[in-house]
C-alpha cells in the first residue's frame, strides 16, 4: 500500500523531471500515469487495495464537496428568508470508527458538513454528540450518515 | 473562461462569507450561530483562497493557498468542537424550539461524558 504510493509519486517526479514543467496539472497528469503503469504492472499482484482505494479516495472528496455545498445552499437560503425552517437537536449517534484516526477524520468531514456539529465525544470513543440543525426524524439521520460518509470514509481506511 | 471561473469563485466566496455575518445576527441561539460560522467561513475563504491561487501564476502563491486551505481544514472542526463543548458544559440554554437534547444529563460530576442511557434521568424522559 505505501510501497505502491511511493512509487507512483516517484514516477510523477519523473515524469515532472523529463517534461520539465512543474506545475501542478503536470505533476497530476504523471500521477495519473504512474499509477496506470503501476496497474498494468501489478495485476498479478494479491494486494490490489491500493488501485480500489485511489479512486474511491477521489470520489469521497467530490462527494463531500457536493454535499457540503447543497447544504450550504439550504443554509443560505434559511438565513437570507425571514422564516425560520429549521429543527435543531442533539442526537446521539453511535459510530463504527474505532481508532483515533478514523474518529478524527468522521469527526472533521461531519463538522465541515453545514448544519451538522460535533458538540463531544463520549469517553469511551463510542458515540458522538452532533448537533442537528434539521433534524427531520433520528432514526433516518442516524441511517443516512451511517450509510453515506461513514461507510465511505471507513471503506478506504480499512 | 479563466475570467468566468475567477469572478464565480470570488462571488461564491464572498456571498458565503456574508450569508455567515447575517447568520450571526439572525440565528437564535448561540449554537446555531456557530453552526452557521464555522462552515461558511471555511467554504468562503476556500473559494477566495482558489481564486487568489488562479489570479497570480507563480508557485509560491499556489502554496502557501494550499498550505492555509490545509490547516483552515485541520483547525475549523477541532476549534467549533472545543468551543461548542464549552458552552454546553457551562449551560448556555438551548433554543425554544429545540426538537430533541440527546447530551442532556450524560455528563457526571467531572464532566466525563457517558455514551450510554444508565442514567435515569434518561429512561424517564424516553418513556414519556
Amino acid at each position: 500500500m505505501i510501497k505502491q504510493f511511493l512509487m507512483n509519486l516517484l514516477l510523477a517526479f519523473i515524469w515532472v523531471a523529463l517534461t520539465g514543467a512543474l506545475y501542478y496539472s503536470n505533476f497530476l497528469f504523471g500521477f495519473l500515469i504512474g499509477f496506470a503503469i503501476l496497474w498494468v504492472m501489478n495485476r498479478a499482484e494479491e494486494d490490489k487495495r491500493y488501485f480500489t482505494r485511489v479512486p474511491k479516495t477521489i470520489y469521497l472528496i467530490f462527494y463531500f464537496l457536493y454535499e457540503m455545498i447543497k447544504a450550504n445552499i439550504q443554509v443560505a437560503y434559511d438565513v437570507i428568508t425571514p422564516k425560520y425552517f429549521f429543527k435543531p437537536g442533539i442526537v446521539r449517534y453511535p459510530m463504527s470508527a474505532r481508532t483515533d484516526l478514523e474518529i478524527n477524520l468522521l469527526s472533521t468531514v461531519i463538522s465541515l458538513t453545514p448544519g451538522t456539529l460535533i458538540l463531544d465525544i463520549s469517553e469511551d470513543k463510542k458515540t458522538l454528540y452532533i448537533h442537528v440543525m434539521y433534524l427531520k426524524d433520528k432514526r433516518s439521520f442516524i441511517k443516512q450518515m451511517k450509510n453515506g460518509i461513514e461507510r465511505r470514509l471507513l471503506e478506504i481506511l480499512r | 473562461m479563466k475570467d468566468i471561473i475567477l469572478i464565480l469563485f470570488c462571488t461564491i466566496g464572498t456571498l458565503a462569507i456574508l450569508f455567515a455575518s447575517i447568520g450571526i445576527l439572525r440565528m437564535p441561539d448561540f449554537f446555531l450561530r456557530l453552526s452557521v460560522t464555522v462552515k461558511a467561513s471555511t467554504l468562503g475563504v476556500g473559494f477566495l483562497l482558489a481564486a487568489a491561487a488562479m489570479v497570480f501564476p507563480e508557485v509560491f502563491v499556489t502554496t502557501k493557498a494550499i498550505a492555509i486551505g490545509f490547516f483552515l481544514l485541520l483547525t475549523t472542526p477541532v476549534a467549533a468542537h472545543m468551543i461548542g463543548r464549552v458552552s454546553y458544559v457551562s449551560g448556555i440554554a438551548l433554543w425554544k424550539g429545540t426538537q430533541l437534547d440527546e447530551l442532556d444529563g450524560m455528563y457526571d460530576e467531572e464532566h466525563n461524558l457517558k455514551s450510554d442511557h444508565a442514567t435515569e434521568n434518561f429512561k424517564a424522559r424516553e418513556n414519556s
